[in-house]
């Protein structure tokens, strides 16, 4: 059973609710394929004259259900920080948001009767294009990001994954007292060089190669066969202790991957919606006022 | 104060005045009294021992906030009184003394009274004399704190009371007695880490009885975040000298650990008060008993076996301001000859009987009610007076309904005149069983925390007195009488409802007089497997858990709510218990002999064929697991270990309705935390991220409104209260104490000022102004409230958004469908591993 699967289906803790996905056994889904199917039977079976684009009835119909689409799909933001009394529910409106979403891959694509070119109307149509495969890409994460995020937090949050990094960093300076200077100095720099979100794109990796941590205890693991024989153990133990960090900052730096992938698409879906809407405007005036 | 003292004390010995009444103790029923006196132009004295007014209220801590209870009694005295600090009452006082120009005397210590009415003599403590016709006495208790009687008692740095906490800096304070008072004090000195203090607590006790349940918790918490120590079953051996450098004096300790030895710089002894019998006695007033809490033998216009002489206020056995205060007006117009007056009261409960079909005076109701009814017998016509206050009476015709089934509502009914049918089977409605005049229903709610069990309508024309939950409580815990009688009756029905309608009431009275209650602490095991026994426990309330150990493990089989019964499997297990059953919370079980049982089951086929219906399906489980002991399933595994979590770890086996989160979904996007801030005054009542997880169920920090909440336990104001539709929520009387948030063990509660107001949405979407949706940031708050106004801290928490159309905003604001709340019923289906 994949991720996906697990959502699709009713989830499998113990107690009956649906996802966002399988909201109302699938009722949006169910209307976005309708919609689809529909609206493909009448382009393929209408005749219209001079053949199928955005100028026939057909086109019309279809850009407007379109754009009154796309305006309400947007509507979700608002829907999301208003929190008014009401029965509605913001699983429903997601569920609505992804099925409807994707139908208008369809229904848009119908409305240029595929002519495509380098204009305003075709700009706004590839960003219409982008803006739901950046919506894909948030299903996507939504769907198995959690479940990996659970397993991998190990039911900690990430404020207690954060003290027990802290707890740790107290426990190096306290076993590096009786080393020497140099060693000190190696676990000192390796505390305070060591940065748990260091930029964008290491936290999407969540790589642990150019962590401070990392760094000194591969050369401490280098320096132990020589060090003095007093030196060995308390340098055993550092290490023992740097390990447990180590391993303490890839779960909490994976932890950071996560909820960075379930966030930064979103920076890409939110801008390209509002260039869309920008350039649906320019579409609809200037198809208007000067065809 | 200036101007009141119009007695001054006068040079010399002898006669000093003579008055119509001397008042002793200015408390509130001295000088309540004393104000009606001069109100009415009687000739009278205040005298006071201490050199201000009030002195109990004045040693209260700086900034105590006194409470005006019981609420709904109303104030009857001259000098005016309502909840409030300690300071603005003392301000109050003082003004109210000096408006009615009360003739008081300071400082004026009386060591001894004497002669009878018309003729007393009241000697001071300097010699003087002062006669009076009539002597009130208000003394109160506080007056004699039990003394430090160790070596070193007698030291300048050991105190009896404690001002203002905030007084003292970077001391070694010991502070003795681990009553409220001591715990209080400890706490103070110990709030802030800036004053440096270290105070260590001793008591006694193994355990803190004397003190509340929220004081103790509050010590408890202090001491696991290292703000103070406390030695418990210790006690004080002597103060002396022997400590170095700074701090030169100890205290030497005895502890079950051997002696130890503290630096003291300072010592609060709050070892409590008894009151001064002696010198009451000395006036030749006889008291009820030769027991430290007796008290002074009065009639019912507060007059001692010394005719002449009255006794009001704590020293009469009333703790309650009101009381006092109200006692200090009624007994200067009963010496005046008002012997008609009736209590304050009176006129509410007139209104209550408004409506009856038969006159009779408040007076022959409290005795009819009291007499007729069963267990009220024992209850004083004050406590009476008291529960009334808050009590209604209902008039029903025949046939109306009085409680549905299914209903919320914890409190009781009792059957005045007529009587009602209870409706057994939900199904039928023909089938009642009939609760006569005298007797009471609705008590299974009370102690079960759950709705009620059956509709009940009236079987003829009745008249029924409604006592609310916390007022029956108070009774059961004030009046002996009223718990042993309450706690037979709901025994006998609990009995009767599971066995009644096959046994005879003759055997439904032997099982009764053989079964006790045992009280069970969570997790505690009171049938195990293995054993040999047949005795079959009633789960009176709480929850239990029966387990079975498979493989080494303990497999979960089922749960059990209050008003069931377990262990009659043994009965067909040739006496061998099946499984253990352990209580899933606190809870209490009725226990019922084996063996009378067996010759039940043996003598009474229908009641046998009763009983193996009941356990059939239990057997069918029991058996099943026993067969598949080899190759038992990990899906069943799993369903018993998520039970688990969830029922005992998570403590869900006490909620009614509680936020789960499934973690397969749970992007963190935290936007139930917003909506809960924004559909609430900006302050979310959960905190998502806090809480337990187990296999991707996560529990927020968030209430799961308990059957029996903790939070209602000690609330002052008596603000908490369960609505409607279960939820429980906290009303605009609380005063911000956080008594509650003390009390609760899942920390749901927290102390919030509410954020001032924020812009509307769409000048934060179009020009970012505001801080957004959601719970404002501090800075934001900070800069944002009026400058010269605080907003009071008050105690906050989920309400299960009642009254909000579309329900709880944390679960419709989820984006993806993570947050779901979960009652019992979905607990039984994880429970039974059934989940279509």
């Amino acid at each position: 059973m994949t991720a996906l699967d697990s959502h699709t289906q009713s989830s499998d803790t113990p107690i009956r609710h649906e996802g966002f996905l399988r909201h109302k056994r699938y009722r949006y889904l169910k209307a976005a394929v309708v919609i689809s199917i529909v609206s493909i039977i009448v382009y393929l079976f209408v005749d219209v004259e001079p053949r199928h684009n955005g100028g026939t009835w057909y086109g019309y119909t279809l850009g407007t259900i379109s754009t009154l689409l796309i305006v309400w799909l947007m509507l979700i933001g608002l829907r999301k920080r208003a929190i008014t009394p009401g029965h509605w529910n913001l699983k429903g409106w997601t569920s609505a948001h992804v099925y409807l979403g994707a139908s208008l891959l369809v229904l848009a694509t119908l409305h240029t009767g595929f002519q495509f070119g380098l204009n305003v109307h075709t700009l706004a149509y590839t960003l219409m294009v982008f803006v739901i495969i950046s919506g894909f890409y948030g299903v996507y994460f939504y769907a198995t990001t959690p479940r990996r995020m659970s397993d991998n937090r190990a039911q900690r949050s990430q404020a207690e994954l954060l003290t027990a990094i802290r707890s740790i960093d107290r426990q190096l300076r306290e076993a590096a007292q009786p080393l020497d200077p140099a060693y000190v100095r190696e676990v000192k720099r390796a505390i305070s060089k060591t940065k748990i979100r260091p930029g964008l794109f290491t936290s999407i990796s969540a790589t642990q190669k150019r962590c401070a941590t990392t760094h000194a205890l591969k050369r401490l693991r280098h320096a132990a066969p020589s060090a003095p024989e007093e030196m060995r153990r308390p340098l055993e133990d550092i290490m023992a202790i740097l390990e447990r960090k180590n391993a303490l900052l890839l779960r909490t730096r994976r932890h950071i991957r996560f909820t960075t992938l379930l966030r930064l698409w979103l920076h890409f879906h939110v801008p390209l919606a509002f260039a869309l809407l920008a350039a649906l405007v320019a579409h609809i005036v200037s198809v208007f006022f000067f065809w | 104060m200036s101007g009141i003292i119009k007695a001054a004390a006068g040079g010399g010995t002898g006669l000093l005045e003579s008055f119509k009444v001397a008042i002793v103790g200015s408390g509130p029923a001295g000088l309540s009294a004393a104000a009606r006196a001069s109100a009415r132009g009687i000739s009278h004295i205040l005298l006071e021992k201490t050199s201000h007014l009030s002195d109990t209220i004045y040693k209260y801590q700086r900034g105590k906030y006194i409470m005006a209870t019981p609420d709904q009694l109303p104030l009857r005295s001259d000098v005016a009184f309502e909840a409030g600090s300690r300071e603005s009452i003392i301000d109050r006082w003082d003004d109210g003394a000096d408006a009615l120009k009360i003739n008081v005397r300071l400082n004026s210590d009386i060591v001894s009274i004497q002669g009878s009415q018309g003729n007393f003599q009241l000697t001071l403590a300097d010699g003087e004399t002062i006669t009076a016709d009539f002597v009130v006495l208000a003394i109160g208790v506080q007056g004699n704190p039990n003394k430090v009687s160790q070596p070193g008692g007698d030291l300048p740095f050991v105190q009896y009371q404690l001002d203002d906490p905030k007084e003292y800096f970077d001391e070694h304070i010991v502070v003795i007695g681990g009553g409220d008072a001591g715990i209080e004090n400890a706490l103070g000195l110990a709030a802030d880490p800036e004053q440096g203090n270290l105070v260590t607590l001793l008591q006694r006790a193994d355990g803190f009885p004397r003190a509340k349940e929220a004081n103790v918790q509050a010590l408890h918490k202090a001491r696991d975040d290292g703000r103070l120590d406390f030695i418990t079953q210790a006690s004080l051996l002597r103060i002396e000298k022997g400590g170095s450098g700074e701090n030169p004096w100890v205290a030497v300790v005895d502890t079950k650990d051997g002696e130890a030895r503290l630096a003291c710089d300072r010592v609060i002894a709050r070892l409590g008060a008894a009151p001064p019998r002696k010198f009451v006695e000395a006036a030749g007033v006889e008291f009820t008993g030769p027991d430290r809490e007796a008290f002074p033998i009065l009639s019912a216009q507060y007059e001692s076996s010394v005719p002449g002489l009255y006794i009001i206020g704590a020293l009469a056995g009333f703790p309650l301001i009101k009381h006092c205060m109200n006692q200090g007006h009624d007994v200067v117009e009963f010496i005046a000859g008002n012997t008609d007056l009736q209590p304050p009261d009176t006129p509410l409960l007139e209104l209550l009987f408004e409506k009856a079909s038969v006159h009779r005076s408040v007076d022959e109701w409290l005795d009819y009610i009291r007499t007729g009814v069963e267990i009220l017998q024992d209850v004083s016509p004050l406590q009476m007076r008291e529960f009334l206050l808050t009590s209604m009476t209902h008039y029903k015709r025949l046939g109306e309904v009085i409680v549905n089934r299914n209903d919320i509502g914890s409190s009781i009914f009792a059957i005045i005149d007529g009587s009602v049918r209870v409706e057994i089977d939900p199904n039928d409605k023909k089938k009642t069983v009939p609760i006569e005049a005298g007797s009471i229903f609705g008590e299974l709610g009370l102690i079960s925390g759950r709705r009620r069990t059956a509709t009940v309508r009236a079987g003829e024309p009745t008249m029924l007195l409604e006592i609310p939950r916390n007022a029956t409580l108070k009774l059961i815990a004030s009046v002996p009488g009223v718990k042993r009688r309450m706690e037979r009756l709901s025994m006998e029905r609990q009995i009767g409802q599971i066995f009644g309608r096959v046994l005879t009431p003759h055997d439904v009275g032997e099982i009764l007089s053989r079964s006790e209650i045992i009280p069970l602490r969570a997790g505690e095991a009171f049938i195990n497997e293995g054993d040999h026994s047949t005795d079959i426990y009633i789960i009176r309330s709480g929850s239990a858990v029966v387990e079975k150990q498979i493989g080494g493990k303990d497999v979960f089989l089922s749960y059990i709510l209050a008003g069931n019964y377990v262990g009659e499997m043994s009965l067909f297990y040739d006496g061998y218990r099946t499984a253990t059953v352990r209580a899933a919370i606190k809870s209490e079980v009725v226990k019922l002999p084996g063996e009378v049982f067996e010759r039940l089951l043996a003598e009474n086929s229908e009641f046998r064929q009763t009983v193996e219906k009941q356990v059939a399906q239990r057997r069918r489980v029991n058996d099943y697991i026993e067969a598949k002991r080899e190759s038992f399933s990990s899906v069943v595994d799993m369903h018993s270990s998520i039970a688990r979590f969830l029922l005992e770890q998570e403590g869900l086996s006490e909620a009614t309705d509680a936020l789960v989160i499934d973690e397969t979904l749970c992007i963190g996007c935290d936007n139930c935390e917003v909506a809960c801030a924004e559909i609430h005054e900006g302050i979310s009542r959960l905190d998502r991220e806090a809480g337990n997880t187990y296999a991707y169920l996560h529990v927020p920090t968030s209430c799961r409104h308990c059957e029996h909440p903790h939070c209602m336990t000690d609330c002052p104001p008596d603000a908490i209260h369960r609505g409607p539709d279960g939820e429980v929520f906290i009303d605009d009387k609380c005063i911000g104490c956080g008594n509650c948030e003390r009390n609760c063990p899942y920390g749901v509660i927290q102390m919030a000022a509410v954020p001032p107001k924020k812009p509307g949405l769409f000048s934060w979407l179009a020009f970012g102004v505001g801080p957004g949706p959601g719970e404002p940031k501090r800075e934001w708050v900070d800069s944002h409230k009026k400058k010269d106004e605080t907003a009071p801290k008050l105690a906050v928490k989920c309400d299960m958004c009642a009254g909000i159309k579309g329900g709880p905003a944390c679960v419709r604001a989820c984006p993806t469908g993570a947050a779901i709340r979960i009652s019992p019923d979905d607990y039984l289906q994880i429970a039974s591993g059934s989940q279509d």
